[in-house]
């Protein structure tokens, strides 16, 4: 699935959408949205009207029943848009979902069935080119697998038993080697069948705040129900008998359409925009939690840092010219294939002009890392089997024990320096040829670019940033103040994570965490928010509610900010559609009562043309601005991270006052254009 | 708009701020079981027997349902009780001018009517009340209909300043406490000051005056039966008659009015209300008289503050308060000053403005400010006529009355029907901010909105609902001695008094019939009962919550864009309902005296 943001016009969509919108006037659909509901209702009474009312307004009521149907259609439509974009990212899906076959493991045989039969627990076998016929996890092998079908990166990926890596998806594709598989979801409820419902909006459900919302809009909907209702006998006693359509046009115009039109479009564009950046949002609640979260719980390494440290530095010992600690140092590492390895090679290069050599030129061979010896290095032949020279780096203590097995000895001035880097965070590699130790090597976790910044903006939201890593306390302390987080915590195990989640969470705060290992599991399901890395385990993809398939931890704040936006943009339209009633009065009031009392012909400030002119641009209006605000809608009110206060503030300018402003001018316009058609 | 009202209007005001913290913290320690007082050594006694006598542990407190079924209970039996004075009069002592069993219909209306607090009466107290069923029957609720509004606030105050909890306090402590160490006492002090202007308390008879000029009125005729005689046209038939001698009221008036104004009852003790000189003797009774209206409303909002453990929270509620206030006075009063044009046309008009219906010892200025005052608090004492005020100035006490009684408001109910807007305010604004809306860290949810929506949609009803059936119903109309907008307005005005428990009306709608009597009782019910609960069950729902560290990423309730906020959310959501309804009424009828028409 391929995520570039669909064009707000694309024909492929709007086609569809609006046979789409004349489908949804099913009356069973239309009841679950109040608002609209009341308007379809009116509609069709007001359709009705066309063939009761007298010879002489006809015409009028014939336009008003027009554009109250399509005021219906419009919201139709924008919902329809919505689900549209999201069908096109299902239809590329179920491409992926072909029914293969599937070889089972029975009793240590190899049986072809078809992948649809798999249950839980069945154990299969996949080979290059085979298609994975079902979610599981590899309990033998290793393999690499092309997740493109659901991820769109096409570079393979690796799947190994055992570990952290070892979930893969149906719809997926065996390169190499060969893997065994145990299947861990019934078809129908697999990962895949799960991104196709999401996507589709089949499973939507209305997320918490989406159901207060609508049931202010219903309430405020009954209110003005009442409101027209009771204009009747008031209208019949003052000897203004106000008919039916113009009842229904007062109506329309006052209960919130333009919010309750666009509500669920909304909402589906949220989850919409989430799936663009690549992340699989379980539910639309987890989407609009993350809005919310005020704490995020951010691992160090991926998140916060380069996922490796670098070399930054070098501190020969007393008597040892740094060129020399410098050469040995890259000597060292020449085979060395390891990130932190090669960043000395690089250093080395950069700093003294050292120009990485060829094993092979100088007889080396390499001594590489193990977990007895915790050094590595080269041993030198100049000819013969014996090492002439043997160079190694390594954690200090292990070098001290190397050179003191050698008969040299450890100055207590690399000791300190040993002890000064640790201190700033860095990470001390003591290098020693032979009895000689030459010095020691810096290695620093590098703080991603721009991280320090996105934290200050966080911060400035209201969230609180803690990161999390193995590292011992001084080394987390030193990166914590580097990267601007507002708290850290060190020497982190898994049951500390859940702890401190627990702890936030009973302060009252909301929290969000990334995830990928099985232990992880308990945390991300406890968290508020838990995105589980594509890469990870079954299980903490399983606990999450939210799945990113680029595996990239970093993204959280991307949610975190798509939440906001929908609620946002709920908010706003809330307060535009409430804020368009006082324009709406002045232009229907009036003309309500210039039949019957033409003294207060003043209250006409936007001086429409006539009774029915003002009707009408009102109505017209109310549908007009359901259609031009779809695109707002589906993009999201423009989010910048600031404080609550100032966001307010921003907001009820462009979309209270606006709200109050605008529809003064539009309904004028409106008036001017259809009186010069000779509409009204 | 002469500078002797700029000068009091702001002596008003700043006379409200400054007795708004005091009286706040006076209420929060006698909200606070616990608290201490001045009364103590002499009230503490009596608080503890009466508990005894009814049974009540104060220790023990309620949850919201509890709580609410205790109050429902008590005004239950309160007004069953009420009912059966007034049906029994007949057989109950102290009824010295024989006055009969009161029917059913205005019974029923009159217990409701001061079981609400609304002190709306169909009747006229001198003719129709033995003095057992006014002392007994009617005056202690103006007591107790006053306290259950501020238990109410005050135990939805509580839900919002606790956190993870259920109870919300002791109905009957609260009751009592607050009847005990802040009506009486002050009521005590407020009748003495009322003594000291000139206001009477005695137990004297009506004296009868001789006066100096006779008078000739023409009432209806009326046969052996007392029954109206109607002449051919369907018309009664009247006769003239010469009135030589006047009856003075005397009786224990200070102490009535007292309650009725800082109790935001408003039940006149004579029918001339505040205009007459006995129950109103001077400009400084006046203002008395309305700073008692607005103390106890306005102390709330400070209660809030110091409750939330934020006082900035409770004075911008005050401040939006106030906003509106200002905003109804100044309306009406240069509505008033402006006077009426036919009149002007005429050269008859009165040079300050619209003098119709007004006392001439309080002018325009002081008409229109406690016109104003007194539908802003619910509480429907007058000293001037709101039916013979223009149409604008007119459409702001009807209007002050339909938005629900929150500016400044009844004795609790103001504070409370405020707080369903500042909840409604921050859901929205809370969406905007890119958060699920907070409420002084506590989550605002579907239930919360349901149950703000529940109790504006009703407020709706009852209004729109009755005067729209009133309006085009036999019965409805038979009550109705003016035409045109002017009849809408004055049956509009009534519902709306009624569900707003203010009691003042629109003179003009004869109210005593058995239609009226049933309507007009159920709406003061609807209007104070069916809010109470749903927003009873807010509170309920708000003490349960947990509460959200503040952050920067909260946007704060108070300062001025909240202000603007809460004040946007009154107009929007509370107010234009009424419009359609208005346009018709008072504001058509604004337009046409411009061209010319009375009614």
């Amino acid at each position: 699935m391929t995520q570039k943001p669909a064009s707000l016009f694309d024909w492929n969509i709007i086609g569809p959408a609006i046979a789409d919108a004349f489908k949804k006037l099913n009356p069973r659909l239309m009841v679950k949205n109040p608002v609209m509901f009341v308007t379809m209702v009116g509609a069709a009474l007001t359709t009705v009207g066309i063939f009761t009312t007298e010879s002489a307004l006809r015409g009028f009521v014939a336009q008003l029943a027009i554009w109250l149907w399509f005021t219906v259609l419009f919201a139709n439509f924008a919902e329809a848009v919505a689900e549209g974009r999201g069908k096109a990212q299902a239809a590329s899906l179920r491409r992926a979902r072909k029914d293969t076959m599937a070889r089972r493991l029975q009793n240590g045989r190899e049986v072809k069935v078809p992948a649809p039969i798999l249950q839980k627990g069945d154990l299969v076998v996949c080979e290059a080119g085979d298609t994975i016929p079902a979610d599981g996890d590899v309990i033998e092998g290793i393999a690499s697998v092309d997740e493109a079908a659901i991820t769109g990166e096409s570079a393979p990926v690796i799947r190994e038993s055992g570990g952290d890596r070892s979930a893969v998806t149906g719809g997926t594709r065996v390169l190499s080697d060969r893997i065994v598989i145990r299947i861990t979801a019934d078809k129908g409820a697999g990962f895949l069948d799960k991104m196709i419902a999401l996507v589709e909006g089949a499973r939507r459900q209305k997320t918490p705040n989406e159901i207060a919302l609508t049931i202010l809009l219903a309430a405020l909907t009954f209110i003005f129900l009442l409101v027209c209702v009771t204009l009747k006998p008031f209208g019949i006693y003052s000897g203004a008998a106000f008919s039916i359509p113009v009842l229904v046009a007062l109506l329309v115009c006052l209960i919130p359409t333009t919010i309750g039109g666009l509500l669920s479009a909304i909402g589906i564009a949220g989850m919409d925009r989430v799936l663009q950046r690549n992340v699989l949002a379980m539910s639309g609640r987890a989407v609009e939690a993350a809005g919310d979260v005020d704490v995020l719980l951010l691992d160090k390494t991926g998140t916060i840092t380069l996922g490796n440290r670098m070399a930054v530095g070098f501190h020969p010992a007393p008597g040892v010219e740094p060129n020399d600690l410098a050469a040995s140092a890259q000597l060292s590492s020449l085979a060395d294939e390891t990130p932190e390895g090669r960043s000395i090679v690089v250093l080395a290069k950069e700093k003294f002009g050292l120009r990485a050599r060829e094993m092979h030129e100088l007889e080396a061979t390499f001594v590489p890392f193990t977990a007895q010896t915790r050094m590595s290095g080269v041993d030198l032949h100049a000819n013969g089997t014996q090492p002439t020279m043997r160079v190694r780096k390594g954690a200090a203590e292990a070098v001290r024990g190397f050179v003191e097995s050698a008969g040299g000895m450890f100055p207590q001035s690399v000791a300190n320096t040993v002890d000064e880097i640790s201190h700033r965070g860095g990470t001390p590699l003591v290098v020693a040829s032979d009895m000689m130790t030459l010095g020691t090597i810096e290695l620093k976790d590098v703080v991603k670019g721009g991280i320090k910044e996105r934290f200050a903006q966080l911060r400035k939201m209201g969230i609180k940033t803690v990161m999390i890593t193995g590292d011992n306390p001084l080394t987390a302390a030193a990166i914590a103040a580097e990267a601007g987080v507002d708290d850290f915590m060190a020497q982190a195990t898994p049951e500390q994570k859940l702890k401190r989640i627990r702890h936030e969470q009973s302060e009252g705060h909301l929290v969000a965490m990334t995830g990928d290992g099985t232990n992880d599991a308990p945390a991300l399901a406890q968290a508020d928010v838990g995105v589980a890395m594509n890469t990870g385990t079954q299980a903490a993809r399983e606990a999450g509610n939210m799945v990113d398939l680029d595996s990239n931890p970093t993204k959280l704040l991307d949610i975190v900010e798509i939440g906001k936006q929908m609620l946002i943009t709920r908010g706003s339209l809330t307060t535009f559609s409430i804020a368009n009633d006082v324009a709406k009065y002045f232009a229907i009031i009036p003309a309500m009562l210039m039949v019957r009392f033409s003294e207060v012909a003043p209250l006409n400030i936007m001086h429409l043309h006539s009774p029915t002119s003002a009707i009408l641009s009102a109505v017209i209006f109310n549908a007009l601005i359901i259609i031009t605000l779809i695109p707002l809608a589906l993009r999201g009110v423009a989010y910048k991270p600031m404080g609550a206060l100032a966001i307010l503030q921003r907001n009820l300018l462009i979309y209270g006052f606006g709200g109050l402003v605008v529809p003064f001018i539009g309904i004028k316009l409106i008036d001017l254009i259809i009186t010069a058609l000779h509409l009204a | 708009m002469e500078t002797s009202g700029w000068i009091q209007l702001a002596i008003f005001l700043i006379a409200l701020a400054l007795i708004t913290k005091p009286m706040g913290l006076y209420l929060t320690q006698v909200l606070d079981p616990n608290g201490r007082t001045w009364f103590d050594p002499v009230l503490r006694p009596l608080e503890r027997g009466t508990y005894r006598v009814m049974g009540v542990r104060p220790d023990q407190e309620h949850n919201w349902k509890q709580y609410t079924l205790a109050m429902l209970a008590f005004s239950l039996v309160g007004c069953v009780f009420t009912y059966a004075i007034l049906r029994l009069q007949n057989l109950l002592p102290l009824n010295p001018q024989r006055f009969a069993a009161v029917n059913p219909d205005l019974a029923f209306n009159t217990a409701a009517s001061f079981t609400t607090n609304t002190n709306w009466q169909n009747y006229g107290g001198e003719s129709t009340m033995s003095y057992f069923s006014q002392m007994v029957g009617l005056a202690f609720h103006n007591f107790v209909s006053a306290a259950t509004g501020i238990a109410i606030a005050a135990a939805l105050v509580r839900a919002i300043a606790r956190h993870s909890a259920q109870t919300i306090g002791n109905f009957w402590v609260d009751l009592v406490r607050v009847t005990y160490y802040v009506l009486l006492p002050i009521c005590l002090v407020l009748a003495v000051f009322l003594v000291s202007q000139g206001m009477i308390q005695n137990f004297k008879p009506y004296t009868k005056a001789t006066l100096v000029e006779p008078m000739k009125v023409q009432v209806e005729k009326k046969n052996d039966q007392g029954e109206t005689i109607k002449g051919p046209d369907g018309k009664a038939i009247t006769e003239e008659q010469t009135i030589t001698e006047q009856s003075i009221v005397q009786g224990p008036m200070a102490s009535q009015v007292a309650i009725k104004m800082l109790g935001t009852n408003g039940g006149g003790y004579v029918n001339a209300n505040a205009a007459d000189p006995f129950e109103n003797p001077t400009p400084l009774s006046n203002l008395v008289q309305m700073l008692s209206i607005f103390a106890i409303g306005s102390g709330l909002t400070y209660y809030l503050g110091r409750m939330v453990k934020n006082q900035k929270h409770g004075w911008t509620v005050w401040a939006a308060m106030v906003t509106l206030f200002l905003g109804g006075v100044l309306l009406c009063w240069w509505a008033e000053s402006s006077g009426n044009p036919i009149h002007q046309h005429l050269g008859v008009a009165a040079a300050d403005g619209n003098m119709e219906g007004k006392e001439v010892r309080f002018g325009i200025f002081n008409s229109a400010l406690f016109a104003t005052v007194t539908t802003d608090a619910s509480c429907g004492a007058v000293n001037s006529m709101h039916d013979s005020f223009t149409a604008l100035g007119g459409l702001v006490p009807l209007f002050n009355i339909q938005l629900g009684e929150i500016i400044i408001g009844g004795t609790g109910a103001g504070l409370y029907g405020i707080l369903v807007f500042v909840v409604l305010a921050v859901f929205i604004a809370g969406l905007m901010v890119g958060r699920t809306p907070e409420y002084l860290g506590k989550k605002i949810e579907a239930y919360d909105v349901k149950m703000a929506m529940l109790s504006l949609l009703i407020l709706a009803i009852s209004i729109l609902g009755f005067s729209g059936w009133a309006i085009v119903s036999k019965w409805g109309l038979a009550g109705l001695n003016n035409g045109g907008p002017h009849g809408l307005s004055e049956i509009l005005y009534a519902f709306s008094s009624g569900a707003g428990n203010n009691g003042s009306a629109f003179a003009g709608l004869s109210g005593n019939t058995p239609w009226y009597n049933t309507t007009l009782g159920l709406d003061m019910l609807f209007g104070r009962f069916l809010m109470i609960v749903p927003i009873m069950a807010l509170a309920g729902s708000l003490v349960q919550k947990k509460v959200a560290p503040a952050s920067a990423g909260t946007f704060p309730v108070h300062g001025g864009t909240f202000l603007i906020l809460l004040l946007g959310t009154v107009i929007l959501i509370g107010a234009l309902n009424f419009l359609p309804a208005l346009t018709l009424g008072p504001i058509v009828e604004h337009f046409l005296m411009q061209g010319g028409k009375l009614f």
